[in-house]
C-alpha cells in the first residue's frame, strides 16, 4: 500500500472539507503554527501563490529579491525562535538557489520547512521548462525530503516535514509539490505527526553513561567543558548554569555554542577554534577530563585530531549517535539532547571548585591580552580595526543584540569580542561558511524576534553576495542595522595569503562600489566612517535611527585576525601573532 | 584472538550491511550517496522484499576500514525512513550469489566434459538452446569465480554475477525487531542484536 492510498484510508473516516492541494499547504501551515514565509514566485508554485492572496491576514509573506534570500531569512527565523523557518520556491531554479541555505541549514542543524513548486507530474522527467530533478540535488543536503504529486499527500507530506525538521536533531526538509497536485481538489483534514517507527528522535540518556560520566567528572582535577549549539537547540541554558555552577568547571563556546552562556559568567572562559581565546584552546590539551556537550568536534574547533585532548578522558553528550566517535574517540558517550543529560548528570555530580585551574586559563587571557587584544581595542593611532568597532557596539547594546555575521575575518572579529548576554543571539554560518548568508538571515532574525536590536556584520565581499536583499529590507520595512566592514579586501583569504602563500594577493582585492550611493538607492539610511574620531557620534546615530540603517567603516586594510591555529596544527600551537 | 586486534582499524576489509527500510521510492539513492560522499566503492547491492510486509531489506557488500564501516551504518541509520541497520563479518553470517555461465553449444557437441564439470561444482544446467547453454551455479563470489574460469576455455559468451544476499546467524525475527523498535523510545543504535 503506498503512501497516499493511506492518507486516504485514513481521512474516509474523518471530517473533511473539498478544498484545492494549493489551500491545503496553507492551511497545513497555519495548523503548524507558522505566521511567516519568505519566498519567490514563478511557474510551478504559482497555484499556491494563488491561494495566499486569500490567507494575507493569517500568513505574512516576505518577497525576498533571490531565493538564496528567502531560505537565508528562514534560517534566521529558525535561529532566533527555535522553530522550522518556512520558505517557497519555484522549481528549476527557483529550487537550486535554496540548495546553499539548505546545506547551510544541514551543517548548523537548523529546522526548516522548503516547499518548492514542481511541473506538473505528466511531465516529470520530459525536462520541461524548469524542471529540475530538486529531489535528487536537495538529497544530500536535507534531513527528508519528499515530492508530492497528488493533493490527497499534501498533508501528510507537511505534517511530517515539521515532525522531523523540528525534532531530534532539527534540520532542513524539503516538499515539492507537482502544480496538477496543488490545482486538484480533494477531502482536506490535518493531523500533526506525533511518530514515525523508524525515527527515534529523543534517545534516552543510559544511567550507566551518566553515572559513568560523573565518576570521572567528580575524580577529575582539571575538568572543561565545551558548549556547542546544542545546549541552545535543548534549551538547556539554565541546566548549564547549574552543572558548571555545582561542580566549579570552566567553560568554553564553540562558535554556534556562543550566546548560550552570558559571556561575563565567571566560568566562561572564552571562545574555541581557529580565531577563538588562547586559554581555551591550549588548556583542551591540558585539561584531564573534557566534557563535549552538544558538538560535534568540527575540524576548525580541534585543530589536528591525532594531536587534539589525547591526555583528556572525554565525555560526549550528543543527541545524534552518528556524532558520538566520530572525530574524537569518546571515553563515555551520553546519547540524549543537552538538557535530558545535564538533569541526569546534576544530583550526581559533587559541589567542587576548581580556582587553580581557572587561574591558569586567566593567566592565558592575560597573555593574549597584552600580545593581542590590547592593540585591537585601543589603538593610539593608525586605521580603524575591525575589533574597537564592535566593541564599541557591545558596549552601546550592553550585549542585548542578535548579532548576525558573514564569513570571514568580520566574522570572527564580531564573535571574539561582542559580550553576548542572551541565548539564541549569535547568528552566523558555521559549518558552511556561506558567503552571503548575513543579509538575509538578519531580516529572518528580525521578523523572529521584532523587539530586539538586530544587528548585521558584514565585509565587503559578502555583502555584495546577497545585497539584493536591501530590496526585501526597504519593502517589508525590516529595521536590521547593517555593518559593512570595509577593507576592500577578501580579507580572511588574504591573511591565509599572507601567511601561508607569501603574501602572494591571488584575486583578494575589491574594487567596490559606492556602498552609500547603492544603500541610499534602496531607500535606506546611510553613512561611513573612516577617521576614529567619528566612530562613536556614527554609531550612536546609526543604532539610534528609526528603521533599517547601514553603517560602513572602513577598516585597516590589512588587519589579520590573531589568534589563530593554523590550518592542520594542533589546539596547543596556536599562533598569537 | 579478536577481529578488533587482528586488523587495526583503519585496514581495509569487507563487510556485508543489512538495511531494514520502509518501502519507500528514493531510498536506494539515500543510501548509495552515504558511499559516494565518502568515495566509497559498493561491491554489490541487492533489493529485496521481507517476511514483514512493507518492509525491504537491502544487502549491501562494500569494502571499507572498520571506523569507516561504523561511520557509514550511523549514517544509515539516520535516515528517516530506515527501520534498522546492521554490519557483519564474514563469519557471522550466511551468505550466496548466484552467477549464470552462457556457454557456446559447440563447446559439448566437441566431446567435452562440461556436463561433469558443472555436477562437480555443484552447478546445472539452466536451460539448452540451439545455439548455447546456460549454466547456473550459487555460491560465494570464490566459488562462481571458480567456475569461471573453468568455463572460460569453452568460449563462455556471457556472465553475470548476483548480489550477494546474506542471512545472518541470529534467531530472532525481524517483526520481533520492528516491534522492539516501534515500542522503543530509544535510538535504532540501542537494539544492536540482530
Amino acid at each position: 500500500m503506498n503512501t497516499s492510498t493511506l492518507v486516504l484510508e485514513k481521512n474516509r473516516s474523518k471530517k473533511t472539507t473539498r478544498i484545492k492541494g494549493s489551500d491545503a499547504v496553507l492551511q497545513c501551515l497555519i495548523a503548524e503554527g507558522v505566521t511567516t514565509i519568505f519566498g519567490y514566485p514563478g511557474g510551478a508554485i504559482m497555484p499556491i501563490y494563488d491561494a495566499l492572496y486569500n490567507y494575507q491576514d493569517k500568513l505574512n509573506h516576505i518577497l525576498t529579491r533571490h531565493e538564496q534570500g528567502a531560505v537565508h531569512a528562514a534560517q534566521g527565523m529558525a535561529r532566533v525562535t527555535g522553530k522550522a523557518g518556512v520558505c517557497f520556491a519555484t522549481s528549476g531554479p527557483g529550487a537550486t538557489n535554496l540548495i546553499t541555505g539548505i546545506a547551510d541549514a544541514q551543517i548548523d542543524s537548523t529546522p526548516l520547512v522548503c516547499i518548492t513548486g514542481q511541473v506538473p507530474s505528466h511531465l516529470l522527467g520530459t525536462d520541461a521548462f524548469q524542471e529540475t530533478d530538486v529531489m535528487g540535488i536537495s538529497m544530500p543536503v536535507t534531513k527528508w525530503n519528499y515530492q508530492v504529486t497528488r493533493a490527497e499527500e499534501i498533508p501528510y507530506a507537511i505534517a511530517r516535514a515539521f515532525y522531523i525538521a523540528n525534532t531530534g536533531r532539527p534540520g532542513p526538509v524539503l516538499i515539492d509539490i507537482t502544480k496538477d497536485a496543488q490545482f486538484a481538489d480533494f477531502d482536506f483534514t490535518y493531523d500533526k505527526c506525533e511518530k514515525i517507527r523508524s525515527y527515534h528522535p529523543y534517545p534516552e540518556a543510559l544511567p550507566a553513561d551518566l553515572e559513568a560520566a560523573a565518576n570521572l567528572i567528580n575524580e577529575a582535577k582539571k575538568p572543561y567543558i565545551l558548549v556547542g549549539q546544542g545546549v541552545q537547540l535543548s534549551g538547556a541554558e539554565n541546566e548549564l548554569m547549574r552543572f558548571a555552577e555545582k561542580t566549579g568547571i570552566p567553560m568554553a563556546a564553540t562558535l554556534m555554542g556562543l550566546s548560550g552562556i552570558t559571556t561575563s559568567h565567571p566560568l566562561y572562559v572564552g571562545y574555541l577554534g581557529m580565531h577563538g581565546n588562547y586559554g581555551p584552546n591550549i588548556k583542551t590539551n591540558e585539561c584531564d577530563v573534557l566534557i563535549a556537550i552538544g558538538m560535534r568536534f568540527d575540524d576548525r574547533v580541534t585543530g589536528d585530531l591525532d594531536r587534539y585532548a589525547k591526555q583528556a578522558k572525554v565525555i560526549h553528550i550528543e543527541i545524534d549517535p552518528s556524532e558520538i566517535d566520530k572525530n574524537v574517540k569518546t571515553t563515555v558517550a551520553i546519547n540524549s539532547d543537552a538538557k535530558q543529560a545535564l538533569l541526569g548528570l546534576l544530583p550526581l555530580v559533587n559541589v567542587s571548585t576548581h580556582k587553580d585551574w581557572i587561574d591558569e586559563f586567566h593567566q592565558c587571557d592575560k597573555i593574549e591580552f597584552d600580545k593581542v587584544i590590547d592593540a585591537e581595542l585601543h589603538p593610539d593611532s593608525g586605521e580603524i580595526k575591525m575589533a574597537e568597532v564592535i566593541n564599541r557596539i557591545s558596549e552601546v547594546t550592553d550585549g542585548e543584540a542578535i548579532v548576525v555575521t558573514d564569513v570571514g575575518q568580520h566574522q570572527m572579529v564580531a564573535n571574539r569580542y561582542y559580550k553576548f548576554r542572551k541565548s539564541l543571539s549569535c547568528i552566523t554560518s558555521g559549518g558552511l561558511g556561506t558567503m552571503g548568508f548575513a543579509l538575509p538571515a538578519a531580516m529572518g532574525a528580525k521578523v523572529g524576534q521584532p523587539e530586539r536590536t538586530v544587528i548585521v556584520v558584514i565585509g565587503d565581499g559578502g555583502f555584495q553576495m546577497t545585497l539584493q536583499e536591501l530590496g526585501t529590507i526597504r519593502q517589508s520595512d525590516l529595521a536590521v542595522k547593517i555593518l559593512i566592514l570595509n577593507n576592500n579586501f577578501l580579507g580572511m583569504v588574504r591573511q591565509w595569503q599572507q601567511l601561508f602563500f607569501e603574501k602572494r594577493y591571488s584575486f583578494t582585492e575589491l574594487d567596490n562600489p559606492d556602498f552609500q550611493m547603492i544603500t541610499k538607492g534602496y531607500g535606506i539610511k546611510a553613512q561611513k566612517v573612516e577617521k576614529r574620531e567619528n566612530l562613536n557620534q556614527a554609531i550612536h546615530d546609526w543604532l539610534h535611527t528609526e528603521g533599517p540603517a547601514l553603517l560602513e567603516v572602513v577598516v585597516e586594510q590589512e588587519g589579520n585576525v590573531f589568534p589563530m591555529v593554523p590550518s592542520g596544527a594542533s589546539v596547543a600551537e596556536i599562533r598569537l601573532n | 584472538m579478536s577481529l578488533e586486534s587482528k586488523y587495526p582499524t583503519s585496514t581495509p576489509r569487507e563487510f556485508t550491511l543489512s538495511v531494514l527500510t520502509e518501502d519507500k521510492s528514493g531510498l536506494l539513492n539515500q543510501l548509495t550517496i552515504i558511499f559516494t560522499k565518502r568515495k566509497i566503492n559498493i561491491n554489490s547491492l541487492n533489493v529485496s522484499v521481507t517476511e514483514v510486509k512493507g518492509v525491504s531489506r537491502f544487502t549491501i557488500v562494500t569494502e571499507t576500514s572498520k571506523d569507516m564501516i561504523d561511520n557509514i551504518v550511523k549514517q544509515i541509520r539516520k535516515l528517516i525512513d530506515v527501520l534498522g541497520a546492521f554490519v557483519y563479518e564474514e563469519h557471522q553470517i550466511f551468505y550466496q550469489e548466484i552467477a549464470l555461465y552462457k556457454v557456446p553449444k559447440y563447446a559439448i557437441m566437441e566431446g567435452n566434459s562440461i556436463e561433469e564439470l558443472v555436477s562437480k561444482s555443484g552447478a546445472r544446467i539452466l536451460v539448452v538452446e540451439t545455439d548455447y547453454m546456460i549454466i547456473e551455479k550459487t555460491g560465494n563470489s570464490r566459488e562462481t569465480h571458480d567456475l569461471y574460469q573453468k568455463l572460460e576455455p569453452f568460449g563462455l559468451l556471457e556472465f553475470i554475477r548476483s548480489g550477494r544476499v546474506a542471512i545472518s546467524k541470529s534467531t530472532r525475527k525481524t517483526e520481533a525487531y520492528i516491534k522492539e523498535l516501534e515500542a522503543s523510545n530509544s535510538n535504532k543504535l540501542s537494539i544492536k542484536d540482530f
